[in-house]
C-alpha cells in the first residue's frame, strides 16, 4: 500500500507542476500576445517612441503645471512601480493623524485655498498600491486654478478638459467616476 | 448610495444565477467515468488505476502525501530561485524560513505572503510555483470535498472515490478550461501577461519609473477561481496591473464566490436532497449579505479624525468619499466594501484594499468572517466547514427536544461527534494559541506596525487569516521574521489538514452506516428553520469563542475612536 504511493506522489507533483505551472500560463500568454498585445506588454503609453509610463498605472506629478495624484506610501520614493505597498496605519494612528494633517495644508497652500477650506478625502490619503492612476473630479477641480494660472489657460478651459478626461462608471454602473492623471497631463500637454 | 446598493444587488444576483450553471459542471465533473487523453496520459505517468476506489485512509493519504510532495517540490524551485534562468532583476533566492512559509502558504490555499511579490519572486517562481501551488491545493481542496460528498452520500460501503481521479479530472475539466478564458479577459481589460520582467518608463516630468511586469493575468485566474489570493505584487488586487478596473474587480468577487457556491448545489445533486444544497446556499447567503451590511456603512461613515482636519470625506457626485486611507479611486467605498466580505467569506485573500487601515468595525468583519470559516468558505473546505456545524446543530438540537440525531439519513453517533467536534475546535485552539504565544514571545511586538489595540488585531488578524487558510493581512505586520514565517506556517498546515482529515474519516465512518429510514422523530435538515438554527449555533459557537479577543482589538478600538484618542 505504502510502496505503492511513491510513484504516483512524486511523478504527480513534477507532472501538475509541467501542466498547471509552466503549460497554462505559456499558452495563456501566447493566445495574450496575439488577441491583446498591447495590454499584454502592460498597456505602456509611449511618446515618439519613448515609453513614458502605462494607462493603468499612476506615476509622480509634483511640478505645479500638472495635476498632482494621490499620495502614495510605496518606498523609497511615491509611485514605485517596483515595490508596491501601503501605509498600513490604522485609523487611530497618530502617524495617520499627522500625516493627513500636513498633506491638507500642503493641498490648500499650493492650491490657494484658506486655511480651513475642505479638502477632498483622496487627496490626502494614500492608496492602496501606491500606483493609483486615478483621482477624484473634486480632487481634479481643486487643482484646476494653480494649473490653469500657471499655463496662462482659463479656468472654464482647464474644467473643461478635466470633465472631458473623465471616466464614468465602468457599463454605467460599476465602480467610481474619477480621472486619470497620466491621461489628463498628456491631453494639457497636448492642449498647449 | 443606490448606486451602491445596486452593485451589491448585481453582484449577487450574477453570483446565483451561476450557482447552477456552474453546479451542474461540477457535478459532471465529479461523477463522471469516462477518461479524457490527457488525464490518461497522466494516469499511465502516474502508474495508477484510476477506476479504483479507496477509502477514506487511503484517499486522505494519497492527499496529504502528494500535498507534501507537491509543497516540497515548490519549497526546493524557492531555495534554488537564483541558480534558475530568465530572471533579468536577478531576484536572491528565499531563506528557508520564508521558503517554508511559502510553500506551506501554498500548498495549503491559504497564500499568506511574508514576501513582496515583485522584489522577491522571479517570472519562473511566479509560475512553476505559485500558479502550479495555487492550482494544485484548489484541486486538491475539491478532491477532499468530493470524497467527502460521496461518503456522506454512500451506503454501507467504503468506496469513496480515486484521488488521483479527482486531482486530474478538476484540473484539467474545471480549473484549466475557466482560467484559461478567464486569464484572457482580465488581460482585455489590462492586465499584464508576458514573459518580460520589467519595463523602465520616462514620465511626462522626466524620471525613471521601473514598471514591474510579469505573467500576471495567468495568476489572477486561478488566484479568484481556486480561493488562493496570493498577490503577483506586494499590494495584491489593489495594484492596477493585477486589477485595472471595476469589471475586473467584479469579475474577480464572481470568481472567488464560483465554486463554493456551486458546490451546495452539485451535493444536492450527488445526494438527490437538492433542498439540502439551497438550504447550505441560504445560509451561505443570509451570513454573508448581514456581514457587507456591516461592513459597508462603517467603511462610508469614514473617519472621524478627517472631519476634525476639514478633510471632505462626505460622499457626492464628485467622489466616493468616506475612508479612503489605503484604498483606490476607481473602487471607491462600495466595491472596497464587497470585496472585502468576499474575499474573508471565501477565504481567498485577495484584498483590493489594504485592511490595516479599515475603520475599527471595517476590520472586524473580515476578523470576524475568517473566525466563522464558513460563510462560503475556500474552495471544497469551505463547505466541508458548513456540514461540520450542520452535523453539530443536529447533534445541539436533538439534544434539546430530545430526538436522534440524524443527518442525511444517517445516525450520527459519539465518533463522528468527537471528529466534528476536532475539527472544529483545532481552529480556536490554532488562532487563540498562537496569537497568545506571539503576544508572550520576546521581540515579536516589534513586527508590529500600529500600536495599541491595533496593534493586537494585527497580531490576531496573521493567525486567523493563516488558520482559516486565507491569507489576507493586516500588512503593517512585518511577519517575515523567523518566528512568525514559522507559527504562521505551522498555523496554515494545521488549519487545513486537521479539519479537512477529521471531516475525511467523519465521511468515512458515515459512509459505511446503513441508512435509517425517515420516522416522525427525524429533524427535517432541509427547511429554513434548519437554516436559520444552524446559523444561529455557527455565530453563538464563533461568538463565545473568539469575542473575547475581538474585545481586545477592534472592538476597544471603536471605542477610542470615537473618543478621539489615538495611538
Amino acid at each position: 500500500m505504502r510502496h505503492s504511493l511513491v510513484r504516483p506522489v512524486l511523478v504527480s507533483a513534477v507532472l501538475f507542476m509541467a501542466v498547471t505551472g509552466v503549460a497554462y500560463p505559456l499558452a495563456s500568454t501566447a493566445i495574450a500576445a496575439v488577441l491583446f498585445p498591447h495590454q499584454a506588454a502592460g498597456s505602456l503609453v509611449r511618446q515618439d517612441g519613448v515609453v513614458k509610463g502605462s494607462a493603468v498605472l499612476g506615476q509622480d506629478f509634483r511640478a505645479a503645471r500638472y495635476f498632482h495624484p494621490r499620495p502614495s506610501a510605496t518606498s523609497d520614493q511615491p509611485y514605485n512601480a517596483a515595490a508596491s505597498g501601503a501605509s498600513n496605519l490604522g485609523p487611530t494612528s497618530a502617524k495617520l493623524r499627522d500625516a493627513v494633517r500636513e498633506r491638507a495644508a500642503a493641498f490648500r497652500k499650493e492650491n490657494g485655498l484658506a486655511g480651513n477650506a475642505p479638502v477632498p478625502v483622496d487627496a490626502v490619503t494614500a492608496s492602496g498600491s501606491g500606483l493609483d492612476p486615478d483621482i477624484s473630479l473634486a480632487n481634479a477641480h481643486a487643482q484646476a486654478a494653480r494649473v490653469a494660472a500657471v499655463r496662462h489657460l482659463s479656468l472654464d478651459a482647464v474644467n473643461t478638459l478635466v470633465d472631458r478626461q473623465a471616466k464614468g462608471r465602468q457599463l454605467a454602473l460599476l465602480g467610481e467616476p474619477r480621472v486619470n492623471v497620466l491621461a489628463l497631463n498628456l491631453a494639457l500637454d497636448a492642449a498647449r | 448610495m443606490s448606486i451602491d446598493i445596486a452593485q451589491f444587488v448585481l453582484l449577487l444576483l450574477l453570483m446565483a444565477g451561476l450557482v447552477v450553471v456552474a453546479g451542474r459542471w461540477l457535478t459532471l465533473v465529479l461523477t463522471t467515468r469516462g477518461h479524457w487523453l490527457p488525464e490518461r496520459i497522466g494516469y499511465r505517468l502516474l502508474g495508477i488505476d484510476p477506476d479504483a476506489g479507496m477509502d477514506w485512509k487511503a484517499y486522505g493519504l494519497a492527499l496529504v502525501l502528494s500535498n507534501a510532495a507537491m509543497m516540497l517540490l515548490g519549497y526546493l524551485m524557492l531555495r534554488m530561485q537564483s541558480w534558475l534562468p530568465f530572471d533579468a532583476l536577478h531576484r536572491a533566492s528565499q531563506t528557508p524560513d520564508l521558503a517554508f512559509n511559502t510553500a506551506a502558504s501554498f500548498i495549503t490555499n491559504t497564500n499568506w505572503q511574508s514576501y513582496s511579490g515583485e522584489s522577491s519572486l522571479s517570472n519562473v517562481s511566479q509560475m512553476a510555483v505559485i500558479t502550479f501551488l495555487m492550482t494544485v491545493s484548489a484541486a486538491s481542496g475539491m478532491a477532499g470535498c468530493a470524497a467527502f460528498i460521496r461518503g456522506l452520500a454512500q451506503r454501507e460501503a467504503r468506496d469513496v472515490g480515486n484521488y488521483w481521479a479527482d486531482l486530474s479530472r478538476v484540473t484539467w475539466r474545471l480549473l484549466l478550461p475557466i482560467c484559461l478564458v478567464l486569464s484572457l479577459v482580465y488581460v482585455w481589460q489590462g492586465i499584464p501577461q508576458t514573459l518580460a520582467s520589467a519595463v523602465d518608463a520616462t514620465t511626462l516630468e522626466g524620471a525613471t519609473q521601473h514598471i514591474v511586469t510579469g505573467p500576471v493575468a495567468s495568476m489572477e485566474a486561478i488566484k479568484h477561481i481556486g480561493t488562493n489570493g496570493g498577490g503577483f505584487f506586494g499590494a495584491n488586487a489593489a495594484h492596477p496591473f493585477e486589477n485595472p478596473t471595476p469589471l475586473t474587480n467584479l469579475l474577480h468577487m464572481l470568481a472567488m464566490f464560483l465554486i463554493p457556491s456551486a458546490l451546495t448545489y452539485a451535493f444536492g445533486r450527488m445526494l438527490s436532497r437538492r433542498a439540502q444544497g439551497w438550504a447550505f446556499l441560504a445560509a451561505f447567503l443570509v451570513m454573508f449579505v448581514g456581514f457587507l451590511a456591516v461592513e459597508y456603512p462603517a467603511e462610508r461613515a469614514g473617519n472621524p479624525m478627517f472631519a476634525s482636519l476639514s478633510v471632505d470625506q462626505a460622499p457626492g457626485a464628485l467622489q466616493p468619499g468616506g475612508n479612503m486611507e489605503g484604498k483606490e479611486m476607481r473602487f471607491g467605498i462600495a466595491q472596497t466594501s464587497a470585496f472585502v466580505a468576499v474575499t474573508t467569506a471565501a477565504t481567498t485573500g485577495s484584498v483590493n484594499a489594504m485592511h490595516d487601515s479599515l475603520t475599527p468595525v471595517g476590520g472586524l468583519v473580515p476578523l470576524f468572517l475568517m473566525m466563522l470559516n464558513n460563510v462560503f468558505g475556500g474552495v471544497g473546505v469551505g463547505f466541508i466547514n458548513l456540514v461540520s456545524f450542520a452535523i453539530l446543530t443536529v447533534f445541539l438540537v436533538g439534544m434539546m427536544i430530545g430526538r436522534t440525531p440524524e443527518f442525511l439519513g444517517k445516525k450520527i453517533e459519539a465518533r463522528e461527534m468527537k471528529l466534528v467536534m476536532l475539527a472544529v475546535l483545532a481552529h480556536p485552539f490554532c488562532i487563540l494559541g498562537f496569537t497568545a504565544l506571539a503576544a508572550l514571545w520576546p521581540g515579536a511586538a516589534s513586527s508590529l506596525g500600529n500600536t495599541g489595540p491595533h496593534g493586537f488585531s494585527e497580531l490576531i488578524y496573521a493567525y486567523t487569516s493563516g488558520t482559516a487558510n486565507n491569507g489576507s493581512a493586516f500588512g503593517g505586520l512585518n511577519a517575515n521574521t523567523p518566528f512568525y514565517n514559522t507559527t504562521i506556517g505551522l498555523a496554515m498546515l494545521l488549519g487545513r489538514y486537521f479539519t479537512l482529515l477529521p471531516m475525511l474519516a467523519v465521511a468515512g465512518s458515515l459512509a459505511v452506516k446503513r441508512t435509517v429510514p425517515e420516522s416522525p422523530g427525524t429533524l427535517p435538515t432541509a427547511t429554513p428553520l434548519f437554516t436559520v438554527l444552524l446559523i444561529f449555533v455557527i455565530v453563538v459557537v464563533g461568538g463565545l469563542t473568539f469575542l473575547p479577543s475581538l474585545a481586545l482589538g477592534p472592538i476597544v478600538e471603536r471605542l477610542a475612536m470615537s473618543a478621539g484618542q489615538f495611538f
